[in-house]
């Protein structure tokens, strides 16, 4: 499986999810924003953690408009597969790719620890390493991860069996206790807690192996 | 010629920022404030003559959010 981790100013979890994909058996291609396309033959995009463009005017909003997200927007709109964590997530949801929007954090702190998850479905290549009703740890790190979208999006959201994980204690405020969506071909997920942050022991934990193996697996089978 | 670009938060999207600040203006002693939100202006400095069909299009592309926020252009 080819990866494209997409490098903007301020991703700073950009090499832990190369690090990550790599260690899942993916061949992993750094991209730089300013770059129009992405490389010829690449099944998964990853948009990384971060503070892209210093989160000015809205976290991610300046990164949607670089050269590189149009890239992006059209390789799923191929059917790519493109994975957004953290700041990622935020990128995704402003490029319109994943529905709602993050706001800030309902107790306004920037929260920083370990959270336990709920897989709530397992119907994905993000996801088919779980079983749904799995409880995993990985670890978040942000401000503005207070998911919010519109009831009836969320109707939808959860009549398509699209919600991909929950927070267990909801540490942020986000509506129906959401950590992570799929789009409707379920080809693209965005999530706040870093699963590349739990991929080696010494990380503390490795639940986040399975997301990784599971998208590689889905071309190593091809 | 310039603009201003007000931009908050949907009516009914809760704004917990506002909302501390209506507690620290409650604890400095300012009775009766029942509510306060808080959003941002943009100042554009544009050509002469731009017209506001553009300044919309900024809005909806890049300025707001419209998923959660709304706007108002107000050309000065």
């Amino acid at each position: 499986m080819r990866a494209a981790v997409i490098v903007f100013p301020g991703s700073n979890c950009d090499r832990d999810m190369a690090v990550a994909l790599r260690a899942a058996g993916a061949d992993v291609q750094m991209v730089w924003h300013k770059d129009a396309s992405l490389p010829d033959g690449i099944d998964l995009v990853a948009v990384p953690g971060g503070f892209s463009f210093g989160d000015y005017l809205r976290c991610g909003a300046i990164a949607a408009q670089s050269p590189i997200s149009q890239a992006v927007v059209g390789h799923a709109a191929r059917g790519g597969y493109v994975l957004g964590v953290c700041n990622g997530f935020q990128v995704l949801t402003e490029t319109g790719l994943l529905p709602g929007a993050l706001m800030r954090n309902a107790g306004l702190k920037f929260i920083c620890k370990t959270t336990d998850l709920k897989v709530e479905t397992s119907a994905s290549a993000f996801t088919e390493g779980y079983n749904a009703g799995d409880m995993v740890g990985f670890p978040m790190a942000h401000h503005d991860g207070n998911y919010t979208v519109d009831p009836e999006t969320l109707a939808t959201l959860r009549g398509e069996d699209r919600i991909a994980f929950t927070y267990s204690d909801n540490p942020n405020g986000s509506i129906a206790d959401i950590a992570g969506v799929l789009s409707d071909n379920r080809r693209v997920l965005g999530m706040m807690p870093h699963p590349e942050r739990a991929v080696d022991d010494g990380h503390g934990g490795t639940d986040g192996q399975a997301l990784f193996r599971g998208l590689v697996g889905q071309f190593a089978t091809a | 010629m310039k603009a201003h670009v007000h931009v908050m938060l949907k009516n009914g999207v809760l704004d917990p920022q506002g909302e501390a600040v209506r507690h620290a203006l409650g604890s400095l002693g300012f009775d009766g404030v029942e509510g306060v939100r808080q959003g941002k202006v943009i100042e554009l400095d544009l050509a002469d003559g731009t017209p506001e069909t553009t300044i919309e299009q900024m809005c909806q592309k890049l300025l707001a959010n419209t998923v959660i926020e709304s706007y108002r252009v107000e050309v000065l």
